[in-house]
């Protein structure tokens, strides 16, 4: 029998706080999907191997999967949700849907996270880097080339203040 | 310079905005009210007698809903050989069989439930080689069948036993190839639900979602015309959701017990264990060529590993047939081929089936012939390359071709001629660069009855265009392909379009997303469609402009006079006045696109394809003599694709494509002993990591193929055949030795480097 008890748990997810009881058996993946449905943060093994379930945990990028909801409590947590705002998407965002690095998507929110705290930390990261930082991040779909041109011209992008290109029918005339 | 206004063009799918923000709905993600939580008790023992199930204590445990046995179900089978059960009752056949299942109102009620749920089983003598099972005395999997042999097919064209003795020179060589998983990020999944009246709506992962239609009555015994496939949004497919599965009409079932909606998914273990992968294959294939230069003939015979029950997988030895009997031109080709089966886990349908196989097969002794004559593996293939326009023995009817420009392309940018000039030929470190061709089905595949496709094209009062295909969406890309083809026929800009895809109820049927064909077929389909809707714009568009329809065209969502740009009328009020009259009408083309194609005959001679893929891979390696590791550094992959509707997708399937055979090649392998999967994880079961990935240089050649929507042929697979024979044969070039076995481990390396010692 796993345990049935609740208990209480604070998480800041996005900018928002959630006063939440849950079992001590629960994962932070569980508890964003299922209790704040926030279904952007994938499942694709549940053993950490995937990355597609990749979240921030105080600034850190962590496979939600592997965390114990309780040993969330009163940290701050960003998923891929917290990215855009209301009128804009993250320049990260913008290079992966204009340069065709989004296939079946699955693996793209946790893609997006990892390379969103590479940036964090180096904002001029060249191939090798965005590799690396993204190498935790399994994609069938697309053989990575169009992920890390994306990550770069994010990078490029977001170095130079401004995001990325204006509209794709501009960028269809090369 | 284009003369297209959407063709041509990087423009991005419609759902990659709500990809990338976390918002799209997969069918993981999908919760609906009462819904109930499905697990699957499945058999620990490879092929053992059912004795007793006893599911009484499950059946008490609080928050349990439904549990089912093979009794629930009407006495009817499922499958390509109709040799399944969605449940098995009798007798299991392989690990994983699916004995019992449980609907709960949490997935760890059902997980205890299983627990609770007593089976008695008599183990029975097993077989897991397919050479065993063929053998007089081997226990069989299905004893009414009389033997484990399935299917036994033959081709032949020319005399190759003749050949084989005219050939001034001969190779031969055994192939081993492994278990490979399709692997999408998203597990299978399936919900279920009843409404009051008994018709069924299933949300799923397929990939065919009107043959999951049929397949489901006919395995349930519910009226197909009951039952509605609704596709989510779909983590990936690559061949995986070909078949349906016994889980699917077991969750149906649980539904209709339970009375209550019943959600489905497969842990990462039970994919590994569960979903079909690629067929392993015993290859004896022996080649041979004149001194001339001239191939000349091709005998090959294969042993293909069902497993324990038979699905579309079985088939993939026609495709194999293909490159066997037509790439390059060979006067003379046989081939043999004996599907099996045995006691291992299911096989299926993954992306290339039976092509990767087979030009690993073909690609590896072009190679050796080349050698064995003397000439240059380039040369060697350049002389013998299809032309456009040509019929091989077989009777494929290769329209556009551009394989001798995909060689020369991947060539060059490698810097073929070139290429043992700068490279180290001491030390632990070798370099080799190795290159390999493909034919593939471009234009459909017609395994089915049907290979067609339909599409309807609607606009509404605000001149909202609609179109509603039956191509299914799997990430690949074909939502935005539909609407550019159909922007560019009625002059709308394609994020415009609305696209419709998803649903058996409102979609025209199509048989399903594989083949790499649904560019070329739905494409068509949505061709047809638009140029209906034209011609009912123009009908009435030369009323309001008081013009001939031939001196008018659409452009930039406004029907202009040609020659006098101020006299247009805005798209959406022609399509009001067609409407608001008496005696109007709406505005709506049906399109049904069904390829000049043929279904293979028993002789394995036929045009199966409306056209054919063709390209090719250059890829320079490094191989550690020290530790046997194969680093590919660097791959060119040129395809004729005939027209790039979309450059930046067609490259995403070439990139994805290629990153997938290299996993063939070097990494994935589903270690099978005794029939249990012993690396279910993907801890265990490497994909390439984007660390493992190489550069990959894309490179588009087009033909103008005549039967394409706008000349466009199919690309889907072709990334993924060569590029195991090009590593291959990128090995042989950096260390001299020809590994024959996939995927080539570090071990298998060292082995050979040893042996030649």
């Amino acid at each position: 029998m796993k345990p049935t008890r609740k208990y209480p748990l604070t998480l800041h997810v996005n900018g928002e706080t959630y006063e939440l009881e849950v079992k001590p058996q629960r994962t932070l993946l569980e508890v964003l999907r299922n209790e704040l449905e926030l279904t952007g943060t994938n499942e694709g093994c549940a053993t950490g191997d995937c990355g597609a379930c990749t979240v921030l945990l105080d600034g850190l990028p962590v496979t939600a999967c592997l965390v114990l909801a309780l040993d969330a409590h009163g940290r701050q947590v960003t998923t891929v949700e917290g990215l855009a705002t209301a009128e804009e998407l993250h320049p990260l965002q913008r290079a992966f849907v204009e340069r065709g690095a989004i296939q079946c998507g699955y693996c793209t929110p946790g893609l997006i996270i990892s390379a969103y705290a590479l940036l964090q930390e180096n904002p001029r990261p060249d191939e090798a880097a965005v590799r690396l930082a993204i190498a935790g991040n399994l994609c069938r779909c697309t053989g990575y080339t169009k992920v890390v041109e994306a990550v770069l011209a994010a990078a490029e992008a977001m170095y130079a203040g401004r995001s990325a290109p204006a509209t794709s029918t501009q960028m269809a005339d090369m | 310079m284009c003369a297209f206004s959407y063709i041509g063009k990087r423009i991005p799918k419609p759902d990659a905005v709500e990809k990338a923000t976390g918002r799209v709905i997969y069918g993981h993600d999908l919760k609906v009210p009462r819904m109930l939580h499905a697990k699957v008790l499945r058999s620990p023992l490879p092929h053992a007698h059912i004795l007793h199930v006893d599911t009484s204590r499950a059946e008490r445990l609080p928050g349990v809903k439904a549990v089912i046995t093979a009794d629930d179900f009407p006495p009817r089978r499922f499958g390509f050989a109709k040799d399944r059960t969605p449940l098995t009752g009798d007798k299991v056949r392989r690990v994983g069989d699916e004995v019992a299942a449980v609907a709960a109102v949490d997935e760890e009620t059902a997980e205890e439930a299983l627990e609770l749920i007593r089976v008695e089983y008599e183990p029975l003598p097993a077989v897991f080689d397919p050479e065993e099972a063929l053998k007089p005395d081997a226990p069989l999997i299905h004893e009414e069948r009389g033997s484990n042999l399935f299917r036994h097919q033959e081709y032949v064209h020319g005399n190759p036993d003749r050949a084989l003795d005219e050939a001034d020179v001969v190779v031969e060589d055994v192939f081993e190839l492994g278990y490979m998983q399709p692997t999408p990020l998203e597990t299978c999944f399936c919900l279920a639900a009843f409404d009051p009246s008994g018709r069924l709506t299933v949300w799923s992962t397929t990939q065919i979602p009107f043959l999951l239609q049929r397949d489901l009555a006919e395995a349930l015994g519910i009226p197909g015309h009951h039952i509605r496939i609704i596709q989510t949004a779909i983590g990936g497919g690559f061949g995986r959701g070909l078949d349906m599965y016994s889980f699917e009409p077991i969750c149906v079932w649980l539904a209709r017990k339970a009375g209550r909606p019943v959600r489905l998914a497969f842990t990462r273990q039970e994919e590994f264990i569960a979903a079909e992968c690629r067929q392993p294959m015993r290859i004896w294939s022996r080649a041979g060529a004149m001194k001339d230069g001239r191939l000349w003939v091709r005998d090959v015979k294969v042993l293909l590993d069902n497993g324990a029950y038979v699905s579309w997988g079985t088939v993939t030895t026609l495709v194999f047939m293909e490159t066997v009997g037509s790439l390059y031109r060979v006067p003379h080709a046989r081939m043999v081929s004996d599907s099996v089966y045995t006691n291992n886990p299911i096989t299926g349908a993954v992306r290339g089936f039976g092509n990767p196989q087979s030009t690993f097969v073909v690609e590896t002794q072009m190679d050796r012939l080349a050698e064995a004559i003397g000439m240059d593996p380039l040369e060697f293939r350049l002389r013998n390359a299809n032309r456009p326009f040509e019929e091989t023995p077989q009777g494929i009817k290769v329209t556009s071709c551009g394989l001798k420009e995909c060689l020369e392309a991947v060539a060059e940018r490698i810097g073929w001629k070139h290429r043992h000039e700068r490279r180290p030929q001491e030390g632990p470190v070798r370099r080799g660069i190795g290159i390999a061709a493909t034919m593939n089905v471009g234009g459909g595949a017609r395994i089915y009855r049907s290979d067609g496709c339909g599409a309807i094209v609607k606009v509404d009062d605000f001149g909202q265009v609609t179109v509603m295909t039956g191509a299914t969406e799997i990430g690949q890309g074909s939502d935005v392909i539909v609407a550019q083809i159909v922007a560019e026929e009625l002059g709308i800009p394609p994020e415009t379009i609305l696209i419709v895809n998803n649903d058996t109820a409102l979609t025209p049927w199509d048989v399903g997303v594989h083949a790499s064909r649904t560019t070329f077929i739905a494409g068509n389909a949505a061709l047809i469609a638009a140029r209906e809707v034209k011609r009912q714009i123009l009908e009435t568009a030369e009323e309001l402009l008081e013009a001939a329809a031939e001196d008018l065209e659409l452009r930039d969502g406004f029907v202009v006079v040609r020659g006098s740009p101020e006299r247009r009328v805005p798209f959406d009020k022609v399509v009001r006045a067609r409407h608001f009259r008496q005696g109007g009408e709406v505005i709506v083309g049906h399109g049904w696109y069904d390829p000049p194609n043929e279904m293979v005959g028993a002789d394995g001679k036929g045009n199966i394809s409306a056209a054919y893929g063709f390209g090719a891979q250059a890829i320079e390696v490094e191989v550690d003599l020290e530790t046997g590791k194969v680093k590919p550094l660097r791959v060119i992959s040129a395809h004729d694709v005939g027209r790039a509707i979309n450059p930046m997708y067609v490259e995403g399937q070439i990139e994805g494509g290629v990153v997938m055979g290299l996993g063939y090649a070097l990494l994935e392998e589903l270690q099978v002993r005794e029939g249990r999967v012993l690396n279910p994880t993907l801890l265990d079961y490497r994909l390439l990591t984007a660390l493992d990935a190489p550069q990959i240089e894309s490179v588009i050649i087009e033909t103008d193929d005549p039967e394409g929507p706008f000349g466009a042929k199919g690309v889907g697979e072709m990334g993924t055949n060569p590029t195991a024979a090009a590593v291959a044969n990128a090995i042989y070039d950096a260390v001299g030795v020809r590994i024959t076995q996939l995927p080539i481990t570090p071990e298998r390396v060292l082995r050979a480097v040893e042996s030649r010692k």
